[in-house]
This record gives structure tokens, sequence and C-alpha cells, in this order.
């Protein structure tokens, strides 16, 4: 059951438990329970929402760095990616393979600002050799979500 | 002037809902629960091989039987998923769609006058292609009681010494019934006992809820007499590329080729290279969409119960076949009613054939958000006829 639960609820965190036990095939009860334990073990870690901004009024920059570091005896490359992930403007920290070491994801109100955390914050971390920065000019997709695509059924209404 | 038209032709029936069928087309706000293909969009990895053979030139025929790499695809995929080891070279034929693959089967294997056990509810091609082919058609009406499976006493009672052929269409549209191996066991014994032949359209074959599908043609004795049907619209999303294909006994391929040589050349070359990728990678889509078809089928068979509208747990396929007696009208009539009353499109048992009345089939190839308005409506709708009764 847990494969398909995470599978139903990572599309639709708002489904009822009731709703949910039926789609599954199982008991209310084992729904709540599983969920329960999948919550107690960090493998459901939040219930989000996926939020187009472009779409509102609200300015929003989003940007891509890729950090080359340091690594540090003993830490590897977990003490410098705490001190950058605690940053609450910072939205993802991924250690990452190939030419580059931290990706991080910044989000913040205007460009200046993310100049700002790259110059002041970033940059000056002892262990960060150099950073590149990448402006996101347009998010197609995200989450799995493809923005601004409406789904028109073009099938006949009814076929045999 | 000599009159233009095949008396053959003509006297075969139009659909019995024709007057159905009309409406609905002239409904295009209505909430459809009418179609028999899928709603996903073809996995874009096989689309994508599609265009690769377009870009590459890839538009010339291919072998009449098909391209020998997905005929081997094609015996791989039995192999693994039935057991059965057939010749790529003489066992399999690549059709335009299941659909071509019931036309030729049955017009290489039918003199006139043999007789072809259609079951039904079932898929509305059986009967014209036989009709068509020269063989007269000898219905069995599936019973409810049975969850629509056939059984051995049925099947017994409706051979004859001019019988060649019984068609066997599970999982089933419109019912959603399947065929377990203990209930093709039996069936498979009066078949060889009988000495006739078995043409198994296992179009649904991979959208099984329970357990996995099993073809007939894996049982003792069955490969040799049994013409399986099998294509890609269902399982991969693929109903627009017009792909299927049949596995036989050489004998009968070599002549189905013959004729779909002479009818059609070769199947579309860009959907055969679309289909080698379906069958090379195509497992974990099949398994995704299986498992949210599932779910809605979960969702319906809940909703049927929680409205008391009474209907059997189908395992197969994408549809569900609520029984709409209690309200004392033909399937036509409610369905009818219910689309021009509460704007959903439903159609109606009969159009399966007369064992259909009182019954409707639902397809739930929609998503779940569709499905819930639907069922919202169905509910407010039987409430209205009760209260009426």
């Amino acid at each position: 059951m847990r494969d398909e639960l995470l599978s139903i609820i990572e599309k639709n965190s708002r489904i009822a438990i009731n709703e949910l036990a039926v789609l599954l095939g199982k008991e209310e009860i084992d729904v709540a329970n599983e969920i329960a334990k999948l919550e107690s073990e960090g493998i459901i870690c939040g219930y989000h929402t996926l939020i187009n901004w472009d779409k509102t009024s609200i300015e929003k920059v989003t940007a891509l760095i890729e950090v080359k570091v340091t690594p540090q005896r003993g830490q590897g490359f977990d003490n410098i990616a705490e001190r950058i992930y605690n940053y609450p403007e910072v939205r993802a920290v991924y250690l990452i393979s190939g030419g580059y070491d931290l990706l991080v994801t910044l989000e913040e109100k205007s460009l200046k600002e993310i100049a700002g955390f790259v110059s002041d914050k970033l940059s000056t971390l002892d262990s960060v050799l150099s950073t590149a920065t990448h402006f996101v000019l347009k998010k197609y997709k995200d989450h799995g979500t493809i923005f601004d695509k409406k789904h028109e059924d073009e099938r006949e209404i009814v076929t045999p | 002037m000599t009159k233009p038209l095949s008396d053959i032709v003509q006297d075969i029936k139009p659909s019995g809902i024709r007057k159905f069928f009309d409406i609905v087309s002239e409904m295009r706000d209505a909430i459809s629960l009418g179609v028999g293909e899928p709603d996903f969009d073809t996995p874009w990895h096989i689309r994508d091989e599609g265009i690769y053979a377009l870009e590459k030139g890839k538009t010339f025929y291919t072998s009449n039987a098909g391209l020998k790499e997905l005929r081997e695809e094609i015996c791989n995929y039995q192999k693994k998923h039935q057991g059965i080891e057939y010749n790529p070279l003489s066992e399999v034929i690549v059709t335009v769609g299941g659909s071509e693959a019931i036309d030729i089967g049955l017009r290489a294997m039918i003199n006139p006058g043999d007789e072809v056990i259609i079951p039904q509810p079932s898929y509305v091609s059986y009967e014209p292609c036989a009709i068509l082919a020269g063989a007269k058609p000898v219905i069995i009406d599936l019973k409810a009681e049975n969850e629509f499976r056939l059984t051995a006493e049925e099947l017994q009672n409706a051979i004859t010494d001019k019988t060649k052929v019984l068609i066997l269409p599970f999982p089933n549209n419109p019912t959603g019934a399947i065929m377990e191996r203990e209930d093709l066991e039996k069936i498979a014994k009066v078949i060889i006992e009988n000495d006739i032949y078995v043409m198994s359209d296992e179009i649904y074959g991979a959208l099984t809820y329970k357990g996995e599908h099993t073809s007939i043609a894996s049982l003792a004795g069955m490969k040799e007499r049994t013409i399986l049907i099998d294509g890609f619209s269902k399982a991969y999303a693929m109903t627009g590329w017009r792909l299927g294909y049949a596995c036989g006994p050489s004998e009968i391929i070599k002549q189905m080729t013959k004729i779909h040589q002479f009818a059609i050349m070769c199947a579309p070359t860009t959907s055969q290279y679309a289909a080698v990728e379906a069958l090379k990678n195509g497992e974990e889509d099949v398994k995704m969409m299986r498992q949210s078809y599932n779910q809605r089928r979960r969702f319906l068979i809940n909703a049927f119960k929680e409205m008391g509208l009474e209907c059997f747990e189908p395992f197969g396929a994408f549809y569900v076949f609520p029984c709409i007696k209690e309200f004392g009208m033909t399937s036509e009539e409610f369905a009818t009613r219910f689309l021009e009353e509460e704007k959903v499109a439903a159609v109606p048992g009969t159009a399966f054939g007369d064992s259909g009345e009182g019954y409707l089939r639902i397809s739930y190839a929609y998503s779940l958000e569709k499905l819930k308005i639907a069922m919202e409506r169905l509910k407010r709708f039987v409430d209205k006829l009760r209260a009426l009764q």
C-alpha cells in the first residue's frame, strides 16, 4: 500500500482519508495509521502547495547557483551545506556530481537581493571556492506539473 | 442500372442505438463516460520514437507481416507474460489495430456456413466481421449471475457440428469481466473435445486488476488452436496509432498474411517503430496507468454501493457494467434520460448485444475529478427515479 499511497498524495495532498481508503481498497484506519507512520519516519516531510507565482502580482526571482567548495575533513560537504541551507531564503540545496559541488536554489523578491546574498553571504564562506549564478526566466514545469497548459479532451464523446 | 450494393452488407444491421449516438453528438457540454479508449496520452518516449522514425526517413513499407524487430519483441512479450513461445518468422502478424486481426482472422478460417460462437455482451465488431466472412454467428448470452464469464455448459450447448471458432473476448468490453485460469481450463477442455478453434481477443489483457491476465493459448493443447489477438491501443494508450497483432498457428497466420498483403500491405511504419519502443521500455508506463485505472475502478464500485446500484465487481479493462433493471426502463431509455436530464453520456448495454439489456456501460478512462462529478449526477438521477416509483 505504501508506494501507491505515496504516489497518490504526492499529487494530491488534500485528499480525504476516506477517499484515499476507497482508491487503495483498504480500511480507513489502516490508511490513517500508515500516514501517521510515514510522517513519523520522516518520509512525508510536509504538505505544500504548488503555486505558479508568475500569475500573481507578487514579484519573485528564482536563481540556481552552482557552488564549488572545499570539503572539510571528517565532515565532507555536510557542514558547508548546513551553513548554506540554514538561510531561510535558500529553497533547496543539493550535492551534485560533476563540474561543481552544491546546487543552491534561491528565491527572492529582486535580482538585487539575490546578488546581495551571493556576494555577502555565500561567497564569503571560508570553504566556498567559486559560484556561478543562473536566473530562472520562465518556469515551464515544476514538481511534475506543467504550468499553463490546458489539456483538452479531444476524444469522441462515445466510441465502442 | 443494377443495384450498387451488396446484399450481405445491407443486411448487417446498423448499431441499434444510432438514435442515442445522434443525441449525444449534439450535446457538446455533456460529461462523457462513453469512450472506449484511454484518457492518457501515449507515453512521451514512445511518441518520441515515432517522431525519430519519421526524422530518419523510415517512411517505406515494412514486410507484410510487420517489422521483424517488432515481431521479435511481441514474441518476447508473450513469452515473458504468458510463457508461450511463438516463432517471430511464422506465427505473428502485425495488423492495423486488433480490429483488422479479428477481420482477417475470421476470413482466413471461415468456409460458407461455418458457425462462429460469439459470447455477448461484447465488442461490436465480432458479429459483422463473422457475417462478412460468410459465417453464421451463434450468440451466447452471458449471465450476470456468472459475472458475465463464459461457462463450459453455455459453450457446450452452443456447439454444433458446424461450429468452427469461438470468439473469447476477455477481459471484456463492455462488462469488465475477466476469465481466470480455472475458468479457462474448463473452456479449453470443451474446445479440445469438440475440435474447434478459439479467437482470443486479449486487447485488454494488460489491464487486469486481479493477478496477472492468463491467455487461453498458454494452456496445454491450446496454442495450436488459438488465434491470440492483442495490440497497443489500450495497454500503451496508442489507439490512434492503429496497431495490433495476432499470434497463432503458422498455417492460419500464413493465410491471414495473404489477405493482409492484398488488402492492407502492411501496418503503418511509424507506428511499428513506436511499438518496438513500447514493448522494450513501456512496462513502467503500463504499470502506472493500470494503477490509476484500478483506483478509479474502486472509486466507481464504491460509489455504486453507496447509491445502492447493483453491480458485480469487474476486474478487467476500464469498464463497469451496473444494472439498472430496478427502474423499469430499457437501457436506451435510461441512458437517454440520464443524458438529457443530467448531461452525462453512458452507453446503453444493448449496444453490445441483446443480453446487455438492463445494463449501462460506464467507462473509467476519465480523471477521478470527472468521475466524481458524474457519480454525483448519477446519484441525483437514481434518487429522483426512486422517489417517483
